[in-house]
């Protein structure tokens, strides 16, 4: 039994490490005061861009880089409309997921049958044999390990160093940081782009390693709850780990129980357990309005435009 | 428009004559019979939709510019389904293919504006003069696949990736379950419900999840290659759906059942160009060729492709039903007795898991 | 270098005149994109724009595809004007559909003028109920709720998939997963004859007026307009900051629940396991598209309706795949979305930016 119970954490975090990616981007985004609901577009593009250069070159980096770039394209999209032509974010966001999905449906057409093996598995000697634990830390592909740095990288950004200071100036209040002389539209820019490549990345990790393929939409709805995810980690890095092993831990263990054969409920009751549990935890955490408020962008989703 | 294809179709009859004779040009110059298809996913999806478009440029490819082929592809089953079949009748299609069960009720009533255009409606059970219904008798292949997984499982434990309760599904789950515990009375079956047919994470997930409750061969009921792809990666064993998958998974797909609509399109595209078309109820099996299989994986050995072979072929001469009696469903209550077989009206509407298959069906 | 320069007031004629730009725009994009795939652009444009609506049943399925948008609509962007974000009105209009379509088959055979009010009723009441959820939670236990709105959309969609395979499921289908085909009397009557365009169409527009005097004529008007600014200022008027989102949810949810409640008793006429193609999720880009106001709503979905009945045009006489109708669709909304950056700026040359 322990070694299943291994095994389906396994599974978990696998399952778990798209949503970290895209969620820990938006994040930054979200923090910087800015709103983009196209993460599950930006998904696809990253997500047929790194299978199509893997299919051309053959080569992983090649792959991710290229899943990172184009997520980065379509929020230059995204940055360009909403932070020069003051689009409203919300419309833009949601406008950006339907040309996504698009777009990536229309570069995906070669690629229908193509196959490739998926990201070769970090093996460390000695350390990987070690019983449960050296299977627990070990053996995972490399993007597995960045999602975690990733996030670590993202909360030690936001919290220790100025850069991070400026961004969340720039998401509390835009007219105050603009009035200290902040670049409000750089940072956003730059917040927003970031955001852009964790998304890609996270589609490039659906294509290359945890359904190694390309099919449309294959995203199925995972940059939705990662846009969840956010709002569920009250916008605290560490939380979205949380709330992406929680989503995808329950997601999986409902399958687990459904093996078993020994669980009689209707399998679309079951199928409803990660979204209820998400919001179940969400209401648990969410008492200590103050704690909220404290880190809520209290700018995020309004329009700035320096007047000078 | 649609004037305009018949007065095509009776230049068509008079230039046949002529045509025999002289040079073929002249059929060049008539309008092309326009063919209609409303796929449910995209064409690109592996599975289902994928198989259909294939049917479509098996038509495109037996009559060339005789045919002018059209597809819409991710037509919601709903609301919108009913106007794009309108569209494409009223747009001078002569024949049109709806191949998902959702658009059963949008066809009918299609179909009852248009008596002149032939209508194909996949999977359903309402039918009409100029509506016809279609599906495969994919079972038959199931109980291929279930006979081939009850020989090669060392764990004695199956499992079934399915996507919704429906009996569609059921079936299957039943044909392939009865097929394996007539090689193997000790394997059972373990089923998970996705409630999808195509969400490539989710079908690896339950994958993983099926191998880490100690089944070694997945078969499945959605779209995606990608439980084949953890079968391989994993090293266990599992089958293919809709077509060849075998590029996925090359030393894990023992085999898998192909849907192939090429033979049926062709032949309902050639009756209703030249008017022999009448409405049908189709339900075919391995022999009609509308149930097929790629060739077996390499790690089948020679006893279970000989005994997968008898399965195909006594089920093609009609010495064998899947569901054949015994038949005990899961409670132990006999369905069927020895030497009777389940009828197709029973078959149809399935909704009961038979004696081998784990847990409950969800209802 | 240009830069934007904003206006001291919003151009009223920039107001008419940026959608006009943005189609032009987007017709110049199209061009690039058609020729890229080697489509006759004359052709792409006439499938796009012009086909669809070029016959009345063309108009009326115009109809049909925009009242649903637009009833949903006019509720978010009121919502949205509060500042509630409410994302979940897909799901709302999910559970308007169950609710109301469980009373046409309770109802079932019954031949009474009732049954469809009933009907309405229910449709209203369980799009609230559920969007009466996040209400609660926000205003009781502070959960955003853009999540739990959303994650219920989910919920919702797995709830009618789970009672169209058992509860609701037609007796006489062969187990197949959809209800019985409602009774004449729980159909909505059809405005147009030969067409699908029914009663709904005429309540959106409804709606739309009622929308409108509510936002421009009521307190709690003003206080929804000033809650969005400056939450305190809405107190002043009388209305609190939990019943403002109480009402933003309610109202959006019951418009919602009525939407889909009008999908199931008029273009499908039965329950079946996906009801609505989205509209949930598209309303929000019609409401900020029609600016956050009732009558921009209903130009905007309109205009999006189009784009959807263009698609499958364009698919039908062109052959494109659904992929270029996703692509086009997506640009036209980013020129609309763009453009309206006129309406409040000025395009100037900068000469030297002064600080």
């Amino acid at each position: 039994m322990n070694e299943t119970i291994l095994l389906a954490i396994l599974t978990i975090i696998t399952a778990a490490t798209p949503l970290v990616f895209a969620a820990i981007g938006e994040l930054v985004v979200e923090k910087s005061g800015v709103l983009n609901l196209g993460v599950e577009g930006m998904m696809l593009v990253g997500a047929v861009s790194s299978f199509t250069a893997v299919h051309v070159t053959g080569s992983a980096s090649l792959g991710v880089l290229a899943g990172m770039f184009a997520g980065v394209m379509l929020a230059l999209i995204f940055a360009f409309l909403t932070l020069n032509l003051q689009s409203s974010q919300v419309a833009t966001g949601l406008a950006l997921t339907i040309f996504g999905i698009g777009v990536s449906a229309l570069i995906g057409q070669p690629l229908i049958g193509v196959a490739y093996e998926g990201l070769p598995k970090v093996q460390i000697p000695v350390l990987s044999d070690i019983p449960v634990l050296g299977r627990l830390f070990f053996g995972h592909d490399i993007l597995v390990y960045c999602s975690i740095a990733l996030v670590i990288a993202v909360s030690w950004f936001l919290k220790r160093t100025r850069a991070g200071l400026i961004l969340r100036a720039v998401g509390d209040s835009h007219d105050a940081a603009h009035a200290l002389g902040y670049p409000v539209i750089r940072v956003r820019y730059l917040a927003t782009l970031f955001g852009g490549g964790c998304a890609g990345l996270a589609g490039a990790y659906l294509s290359m390693a945890y359904a190694p393929m390309w099919v449309e939409n294959m995203s199925a709805g995972r940059g939705w709850i990662a846009l969840a995810l956010v709002v569920f980690a009250s916008w605290q890095p560490s939380r979205v780990l949380f709330g992406a092993y929680l989503f995808g831990g329950i997601s999986i263990l409902q399958l687990h129980a459904q093996a078993s054969g020994t669980i009689n409920i209707p399998s679309q009751l079951m199928s409803m357990l990660p979204y209820l549990a998400t919001i179940i935890v969400l209401v648990l955490i969410s008492r200590d309005q103050g704690r909220i408020r404290r880190n809520a962008p209290a700018s995020i989703g309004k329009a700035f435009h320096p007047t000078t | 428009m649609y004037r305009k294809t018949v007065l095509a179709k009776k230049l068509l009859a008079a230039a046949t004559g002529l045509l025999l004779t002289t040079f073929s040009g002249i059929l060049s110059a008539d309008d092309p019979f326009k063919i209609g298809f409303v796929y449910v996913g995209p064409v690109g999806d592996h599975g289902w939709t994928y198989r259909h478009d294939i049917g479509r440029q098996a038509i495109e490819a037996e009559f060339g510019d005789k045919v002018e082929t059209t597809f819409v592809e991710s037509v919601p089953e709903g609301a919108d389904a009913e106007r794009v079949i309108r569209k494409l009748a009223s747009s001078g299609h002569g024949l049109i293919f709806t191949t998902s069960f959702g658009y059963m009720n949008p066809t009918v009533k299609v179909a009852k504006a248009f008596p002149k255009v032939k209508f194909e409606h996949a999977t359903g059970y309402k039918r009409a003069d100029n509506v016809s219904t279609y599906s495969a008798r994919f079972y038959e292949g199931r109980a291929v696949l279930g006979t081939i997984a009850g020989m090669m499982t060392k764990t004695n434990t199956v499992g079934y990736i399915a996507s919704f309760p429906i009996p569609e599904v059921v079936r299957g789950i039943n044909a392939f379950t009865i097929a394996m515990r007539k090689v193997n009375p000790d394997a059972t079956v373990k089923v998970v419900w996705v409630n999808t047919w195509y969400d490539p994470g989710k079908e690896a997930d339950a994958a993983k999840a099926l191998i880490d409750q100690g089944v070694d061969i997945v078969t499945q009921h959605t779209d995606s290659p990608a439980p084949l792809q953890v079968a391989q990666e994993r090293g266990v064993m599992g089958f293919g759906q809709a077509s060849d998958m075998s590029a996925f998974a090359p030393d894990a797909q023992l085999t898998s059942i192909i849907d192939n609509w090429d033979n049926y399109y062709v032949e309902r595209a050639r009756a209703a160009m030249d008017g022999s078309w009448a409405s049908e109820d189709v339900w075919a099996g391995i022999d009609s060729g509308m149930v097929d299989f790629p060739e077996y994986g390499a790690m089948v050995p020679d006893d279970v492709k000989a005994a997968a072979d008898v399965i195909k072929e006594s089920i093609v001469d009609g010495s064998l039903h899947p569901f054949q009696g015994p038949i005990k469903d899961q409670s132990g209550k006999v369905i069927a007795e020895e030497g009777a077989t389940i009828d197709d009206g029973t078959l149809l509407g399935m909704d009961f898991y038979v004696e081998g298959v784990q847990g409950t069906l969800p209802k | 270098m240009i830069r934007l320069q904003p206006r001291a007031m919003p151009s009223k004629l920039m107001g008419y005149l940026a959608p006009v730009i943005a189609l032009c725009l987007t017709l110049l994009s199209g061009l690039i994109l058609f020729a890229l795939l080697g489509v006759p652009i004359g052709e792409a444009f006439h499938a796009f724009f012009i086909e669809p609506v070029s016959t009345l049943y063309g108009l009326s399925e115009l109809g049909v595809k925009a009242a649903p948008l637009i009833l949903i609509g006019v509720g978010l962007s009121i919502g949205f004007r509060a500042q509630v974000w409410n994302i979940g009105a897909e799901g709302q209009l999910i559970l308007g559909g169950i609710c109301g379509g469980a009373v046409a088959l309770y109802f079932y055979e019954v031949e009474a003028w009732y049954v469809l009010p009933l009907m309405m009723l229910a449709g209203v009441i369980g799009g609230m109920l559920w969007a009466a959820i996040p209400a609660l939670l926000k205003t009781r236990f502070n959960a955003n709720e853009i999540l739990t709105s959303l994650m219920l959309t989910y919920v919702a969609g797995l709830l009618l998939s789970f009672l169209v395979h058992g509860a609701l499921r037609d007796p006489d289908g062969y187990n197949f997963p959809e209800s019985r085909l409602f009774h004449d009397a729980a159909l909505l009557p059809v405005i147009m004859e030969g067409t699908r365009l029914h009663i709904g169409a005429i309540v959106a527009v409804f709606v739309v007026v009622a929308g409108w005097v509510l936002l421009s004529r009521t307190m709690l008007g003003f206080a929804l307009k000033v809650n969005g600014a400056a939450p305190r200022a809405g107190a002043y008027a009388g209305f609190g900051q939990k019943r403002l989102i109480w009402f933003s949810l309610l109202f959006t949810g019951g418009l919602a629940g009525l939407a889909g409640l009008f999908e199931v008793a008029g273009p499908i006429g039965q329950l079946l396991p996906t009801i609505s193609p989205g509209y949930g999720f598209t309303a929000i880009i019609v409401a900020f598209l029609g600016r956050l106001h009732p009558v921009g709503v209903l130009f905007a979905g309109l205009v999006m309706a189009l784009s959807y009945l263009g698609g499958e045009s364009a698919q039908i006489t062109l052959n494109l795949p659904v992929a270029v109708t996703g692509v086009f669709q997506g640009l036209l909304l980013f020129f609309l979305l763009a453009t309206d950056v006129l309406i409040n700026f000025k395009i100037v040359r900068n000469v030297r930016r002064q600080l």
